[in-house]
């Protein structure tokens, strides 16, 4: 697996020195944001269209962003090098245009992009990235973030891919594989061959390294997979089974679930020299733990009043306190990468929910409603959670809902799965 | 030993006929009545009309077989909705499965927990170890020798039933004892 890419960001591009302040933002705490109009023509040269498509494809996914109709565009073949005319994308309401040029020289591809302010008729951005041709997409996915950062002020998530659990066949027979895709559903791989179950894989903060859990009749292990080496090892044998693994931020520990006689409780391992620490010990459930960014806590889910509900205690274990107190079973609680939000399913009413509260438990938000909506993840800037949606027929599919709840959609990769995890921002 | 004549396909044919029987004849109330871990066989295509039925076969399960097991004693038990408790029903079935397991000192055995998908992967698989592990305590209670029993979770990875509805999560929280040595042979 080729993980180590020459993307070379260069500055020089950047004609207009002084920092002008623009005129368009797009805001991205408003759950009734009118997207942005944005004119993203074809790129010029070798795969240009191709790039334009995967970059209108991400914006528009996004929600925050409304690229326009290419046809209706009046200014062709535009030249990065020279200013558009704007008369012309101001008449077919453009706020922001995007234009770019690739060229192909010493088996490298060169693209050239320029972010322009239609009404103020001022540049924003104006950079260019350098890779081998087939890392084409991965451009159009740095391209995508460097134009959301600067409109929104808030990093991007599109140069991302999502580990997560292939689903084949139906319900009783399914066939599970491992596996990693783009955040856009291109480029899917397999990890494992479906001879036996795989679930809830999770990032590294790395990014290059993940850990899964492993579960056949002899038993349950949680692996760790190095991504770039092909590396697997097992976090070693325990008493009985070991489930639920997380990195901790910054990529040292893994929690997780060990089951003994029945009883589950939270341990943490020391990566370093493999000591493990049992944090919870209480007889009920004690399981999906999920550290703070800044690692200092852990949120889990436990069944100790009578139902699962939600907790968060210290990273050493200490003062565990419930903080989901609303009508029904809360499981799967995920810290998001801000800080900010504690990611979570509900079971209420005979429908799961994926929903969002503060993580002193306030300002719980119900963002969906299914058959059956399970085990949220965090993209890395905190603005978008993917998840699985299981239909009544057994059929699991992989969604992703922004945190305001306004855009909910399928991802676009066309067989099923499940258990996604979303990679922090590649390096 | 009795020997088994060469018909295997008849034999179980028969067999799957009569596994299937005894679970309906067991059945009351809201228990369910779910066929064990073998699909049903699907019926010989009729050949012509003038064939001669074939002769009948009548056949047994081997005592201390896996077939026993499974259709003269019970290989399953269920659960309540978020429990792990035995139920009342279940008991005379794991009190069946310590006598038979009593008699036959060589067999080993699994016991695989398992849930309903109403609920979240790893919550279920903690319920589902709970499951297990109440069995296996109940067996070992009734004087099965704890190093015969090993225990897993399937969580919700495995449903015996692939439908969805009230019936379908029933039939998918339980508890299937596993036969993996000692048992007589076929």
């Amino acid at each position: 697996m080729r993980l180590a890419l020459a993307l070379i960001a260069v500055f020089a591009l950047v004609v207009v020195a002084a920092p002008a302040r623009a005129e368009i933002e797009v805001n991205v705490n408003r759950g009734d944001v009118q997207p942005l109009p944005i004119a993203i023509p074809p790129f010029g040269g070798p795969q240009g269209p191709d790039i334009a498509g995967v970059i209108s494809a991400n914006l528009q996914r996004s929600g925050l962003f409304r690229p326009l109709d290419p046809s209706s565009f009046v200014e062709h073949d535009l030249d990065p090098a020279v200013q558009p005319r704007f008369p012309l994308w101001k008449q077919i309401n453009a706020q922001a245009l995007l234009n770019g040029q690739v060229t192909q020289q010493g088996g490298q591809l060169r693209v050239a992009f320029r972010l322009w302010d239609v009404n103020a008729e001022q540049q924003l951005l104006g950079l260019e990235f350098t890779s081998t041709p087939d890392n084409w997409r991965r451009i159009a996915h740095k391209i995508s973030d460097a134009v959301y950062e600067r409109l929104t002020g808030e990093k991007g998530y599109f140069d991302t891919r999502v580990v997560f659990v292939a689903e084949s066949g139906g319900r009783g027979a399914k066939v599970k594989r491992l596996a990693i895709m783009d955040q856009d559903g291109a480029n899917p791989s397999y990890l494992t061959d479906g001879s036996f179950i795989v679930m809830t894989p999770r990032f590294s903060s790395t990014s290059q390294e993940i850990t899964y859990m492993a579960l056949r009749p002899q038993g349950s292990s949680v692996y760790l997979f190095n991504l770039e080496t092909g590396r697997r090892e097992s976090l070693g044998q325990f008493p009985g089974m070991v489930f639920a693994p997380r990195f901790s931020p910054d990529g040292s520990k893994v929690a997780f679930s060990v089951e003994h006689a029945g009883n589950s409780d939270v341990y943490v391992m020391d990566l370093h020299n493999r000591s493990s620490v049992r944090l919870t010990s209480d007889p009920a459930i004690d399981t999906s733990p999920s550290f703070s960014p800044d690692g200092r806590s852990i949120v889990f889910n436990s069944d100790r009043s009578g139902s699962p509900q939600l907790y968060v205690m210290g990273a050493d274990g200490s003062n565990p306190h419930r903080i989901s107190f609303g009508d029904g079973r809360y499981t799967t609680p995920v810290w998001s990468p801000t800080g900010e939000y504690i990611a979570f399913t509900k079971q209420t009413g005979g429908e799961f929910h994926i929903g969002v509260m503060k993580p002193d438990g306030s300002d719980e938000r119900i963002l969906t409603s299914s058959y059956l909506d399970e085990g949220p993840t965090w993209a890395p800037n905190g603005r978008v959670l993917m998840f699985a949606r299981e239909a009544a027929n057994g059929a699991s599919r992989l969604w992703t809902v922004d945190v305001t709840g306004r855009i909910l959609q399928p991802v676009p990769y066309p067989l099923g799965g499940s258990d996604p995890a979303w990679s922090p921002l590649l390096q | 030993m009795v020997s088994i004549p060469d018909r295997k396909t008849a034999l179980r044919l028969a067999l799957v006929a009569t596994a299937a029987a005894s679970m309906a004849a067991c059945a009351s109330h809201p228990k369910p009545a779910y066929p064990t871990t073998r699909p049903p066989a699907a019926a010989p295509a009729p050949r012509g009309e003038t064939a001669p039925p074939p002769a009948p076969v009548s056949q047994a399960a081997l005592p201390g077989s896996e077939q026993d097991f499974v259709i003269n004693v019970g290989d399953r038990v269920y659960f309540d909705f978020d429990k792990f408790q035995i139920r009342p029903d279940a008991q005379p079935i794991l009190d069946a499965q310590s006598a038979w397991l009593s008699k036959y000192p060589a067999v080993t055995v699994r016991i695989e927990g398992n849930c309903d998908e109403r609920g979240t992967r790893e919550y279920n698989l903690a319920l589902g170890a709970r499951r297990a592990n109440a069995v296996r305590d109940y067996l070992v209670a009734h004087g099965v020798a704890s190093g015969r029993i090993t225990t897993i979770s399937y969580g919700k990875e495995k449903p015996i039933d692939p439908g969805s509805g009230d019936e379908a999560d029933q039939h998918n929280r339980n508890a299937h004892t596993a036969i993996t040595g000692g048992a007589a042979a076929r």
